[in-house]
């Protein structure tokens, strides 16, 4: 599989070498101008993708970025008389740094994803487009830049925009390819699939989301500089438009979003059919086929013509030599109960309901603390706001010293804290070992191939290891609950919270889970547990904490806490405890 | 700063034209809301109901409240085959918005390649007909298709709001699993839906005929405007896709007046953009 990637890139790199010297040959100018267009939309489409199709955030606001590009350049070159190839980074960059203020309002809100963040892109697009036109930049009749003085690279003009084009493709894609197999990248396929779990895991998703925006703009910004002069004049409606966007998001489609060469070849396929159909006789009718094409292509190949491949399946043993290489062994157990995490009057409400009240709490290093209480009674929101999924209302939560409210939740995972959830929540489009993988790389801070090496060592661990290659929607729920563990011990957390892992479970299972829950203890790891299933709370418990109605009720040895009057009342009601 | 007169013939223009965005809009909210299909291609579906009310109307002399007889009925059938074919081949969320545009642009293409790209303009004889209340003039065209608008809104809201049919719907969107657990047979309802989003756009064809000027090209500059429509009036309630509607017509139209007319697309784009950061959850 990493050949076959690396090959991939090799022959683009090779095949845009080769076609930079077309225009030394004199050929018609049609086959400059035909390349041209591909190279256009190729590098349009893979700055798209970097955003819309790795972290899944569809952005209509193409044309806008396009736009400001190309009219930095037209008034740089025409106002101000900057040469040309100048004004192309100034107009990259400026349409990045606009990225980044939208984004830096946008990506806050975690109601703006999906459609909305599309629209919030569409909206943008017209703004910008109806500001342009209304002030001395347009002026509503467009700018001519035909007197523009373009360097000679090449013997002609038209191979020069040539020659930038190719560059700007081959730029765009090469970026593409070096996002997707980096640790940058995997955290964006990661906010694609779950963005809260990202967080959690470790991946800073506000930064990522912001760069990848800034990289796709600024790569718009670039093209749209370049056509300005290419085209020899602007108007806004062409300029600002949504067929750009629109098409974009078609080629992305088409050859495959989630694969850096998937936007090429989809952009290279429907600039042909495009070409071919406006050349032919009848217009019209060849703008139907080429939209039918599209329907159906869609319809019959989802995920694109590129899709990720899923490699061969490793064999077990594959794995386990992966997990056998130098992994050093945990910090030995720690039992000398210096105090880890201090939870002091942590309150959190939700609008009217009262979740957490004056919930006070110290875990110690090296025990298993279990956390009862019945249903509702804030187990599950100590949890989300220890880990940082929640911002506690008020009070202090300090870990090894360090205070944990203000912090964002990759902050704290980075901290060596690190949670399952009650239901799992893999990354359903990564294999089980990248989830391990990404887990790894992101919360333990190790690149990608130690993360990957990681990764081997836990899934054996969690016996998963026959399962590296399979998608987390193959595996069982008890494989996935072990997923979930693999995940959170990849990052070696230091505290680990688990939410309910054994609800679901039959008693073989349990009994399993309980045995894997003592051999991560014996490494040396702390464990704070919510569970229902008494009989692992009694039996794993170092201490236990019973929680009501968002209140500490009681706190201490696992026996005599639960013969406590107070929490037989909480369970069994008053006449019991009396 | 113009006159009284002139700002209050701007509102009344505003709030008209609202009528029109609210039927274009309904077709693409209640779809996206209740089908989970994001279908583009109801844009292109309301122009050739607009072509085809021209066509009757001009060369065959069909009135247009008889292609409305024609049309609506034929659109529905049309919109249920439509959702049955998306159904058979497993259109997504995510497809369906590629797909319908594809769509969209055959059916554009149908339309140059019959009626070609020149302007078209269908002389119903009722485009003059105009009320005056005290100083200001109701076009009567506008005026019914907010009229009509507005009962089709809140008919198609009250019944999602209150009959069996409408809750099972709106529980189908939001869990379909869990609907048929209790007996729902989504799909049937489905149909029913997708028949009723396509006639809404039969119905804004109609009025788009009779009050605006139709070329192919047209389709797109309406695309904007309905989604921002449909944003700001909550995604699935073809009420607030009303009063969107009258809300923007009424923005933009204020905004011609005051300043230059070229400012007007700024003003329904910065409501959607405020509304979306400062109040993005709003059902």
């Amino acid at each position: 599989m990493d050949v076959i990637r690396h090959h991939g890139l090799a022959a683009v790199l090779v095949g845009a070498f080769l076609l930079f010297w077309v225009p030394m040959f004199g050929f018609p100018a049609y086959y400059e101008t035909f390349l041209y267009s591909i190279f256009f939309w190729i590098a349009i489409a893979s700055s798209w993708t970097i955003l819309g199709g790795y972290a899944g955030y569809f952005s209509f606001g193409a044309g806008a970025f396009f736009g400001v590009g190309a009219y930095t350049t037209a008034t740089l070159t025409t106002w101000y008389g900057v040469p040309f190839l100048w004004t192309m980074p100034v107009g990259a960059i400026l349409a990045g740094l606009i990225a980044v203020a939208i984004g830096a309002v946008v990506f806050r809100l975690n109601t703006l994803r999906g459609e909305l963040f599309a629209l919030i892109t569409l909206a943008i697009t017209f703004i910008l487009a109806t500001i342009v036109s209304n002030t001395p930049l347009d002026g509503g009749s467009g700018v001519y830049l035909l007197s523009v003085k373009v360097p000679r690279l090449m013997p002609s003009t038209n191979g020069t925009m040539y020659v930038i084009a190719l560059l700007l493709a081959a730029g765009a894609v090469t970026i593409a390819y070096a996002i997707q197999y980096s640790r940058f990248g995997m955290g964006l396929f990661a906010i694609h699939d779950d963005e809260d779990a990202a967080e959690v895991k470790g991946i800073p998703t506000f930064r990522y989301k912001l760069i990848a925006f800034a990289i796709s703009s600024a790569i718009a910004g670039a093209v749209g500089s370049l056509s300005a002069v290419y085209v020899g004049y602007l108007a806004v409606p062409d300029t600002f438009s949504l067929t750009l966007p629109l098409y974009a998001i078609l080629m992305c489609v088409l050859g495959g979003r989630r694969h850096w060469l998937g936007p090429a070849v989809g952009a290279t396929l429907i600039t042909v059919a495009l070409n071919l159909s406006t050349s032919g006789a009848d217009p019209v009718a060849g703008k139907a086929a080429v939209a039918a094409a599209m329907v159906l292509v869609v319809l019959l190949v989802p995920n694109g013509i590129v899709a990720v491949p899923r490699g061969k399946k490793r064999g077990v043993s594959e794995v386990a030599a992966l997990a056998s290489a130098v992994v050093p062994p945990l910090p030995a157990a720690n039992t000398d109960g210096k105090v880890l995490l201090v939870c002091r009057e942590v309150e959190k409400s939700f609008g009217g309901i009262r979740a957490l009240h004056a919930v006070t709490l110290d875990v110690r290093e090296g025990e298993i603390l279990g956390l009862v209480g019945p249903n509702g009674s804030g187990k599950s929101t100590l949890i989300n706001v220890v880990s940082g999924h929640f911002r506690a209302g008020s009070g202090t939560i300090e870990f090894d010293g360090t205070e944990l409210r203000d912090l964002s939740a990759h902050a704290i995972a980075r901290r060596g804290i690190a949670r399952t959830y009650q239901i799992p929540r893999p990354f359903e489009r990564l294999s089980v070992l990248d989830n391990v993988a990404l887990c790894a790389s992101f919360g333990a801070g190790t690149g990608v191939l130690a993360g990957r090496r990681e990764a081997a060592h836990w899934l054996d661990f969690t016996g998963l290891a026959g399962k590296a290659e399979a998608l987390p929607s193959e595996l069982n729920l008890h494989e996935r609950k072990f997923l979930e563990f693999a995940r959170a011990l990849a990052t070696r957390p230091r505290l680990l919270l688990l939410d309910e892992v054994l609800s679901g479970l039959n008693s073989a299972e349990i009994e399993g889970a309980i045995a894997l829950i003592r051999r991560i203890r014996a490494g040396g790891t702390t464990v704070v547990f919510v569970e229902h299933v008494m009989r692992a709370v009694i039996a794993l418990s170092d201490r236990i904490a019973v929680l009501d109605h968002g209140m500490v009720i009681a706190l201490g040895e696992p026996q005599a806490t639960m013969r406590d009057p107070k929490v037989v009342r909480v369970y069994l009601g008053k006449a019991s405890a009396a | 700063m113009p006159s009284v007169t002139l700002l209050g013939q701007a509102v009344i223009a505003g709030v008209l034209i609202g009528g029109l965005y609210g039927l274009l809009a309904a077709g693409l909210s209640l779809s996206w809301g209740l089908l989970k299909y994001i279908n583009v291609s109801y844009f292109a579906l309301a122009f050739l109901s607009a072509y085809l009310t021209y066509q009757f109307g001009t060369f065959n002399g069909i009135a247009p409240w008889w292609s409305a007889v024609i049309l609506v009925p034929a659109f529905f059938l049309l919109g249920v085959l439509q959702h049955w074919t998306f159904m058979r081949l497993r259109v997504t969320e995510l497809t369906s918005l590629v797909v319908t545009f594809g769509l969209a642009v055959l059916i554009e293409s149908l339309i140059q390649w019959i009626w070609t790209a020149d302007f078209r303009k269908y002389e119903s004889g009722f485009s003059g007909l105009t009320s005056k209340i005290g100083p200001f003039f109701v076009p009567t065209l506008d005026f019914l298709a907010l009229v009509s608008a507005t009962i089709l809104a809140i008919a198609t809201w009250s019944w999602l709001r209150w009959t069996y049919v409408g809750k099972a719907l709106r529980a189908a969107a939001m869990d379909p699993e869990m609907a048929s657990a209790f007996g729902i047979d989504h799909r049937r309802l489905s149909f029913l839906l997708s028949g009723i989003c396509s006639a809404y756009a039969a119905v804004a064809g109609i009025f788009i005929a009779l009050i605006a000027t139709l070329a192919p090209s047209e389709i797109g500059t309406w695309i904007g405007v309905a989604f921002a429509v449909v944003i700001i009036g909550g995604v699935g309630n073809p009420l607030g896709a009303l009063l969107a509607g009258i809300l923007i017509g009424f923005a933009e139209s204020v905004t011609m007046a005051v300043t230059q007319p070229a400012w007007a697309p700024l003003v329904s784009f910065t409501i959607l953009i405020v509304l979306l950061l400062w109040k993005p959850r709003w059902t």
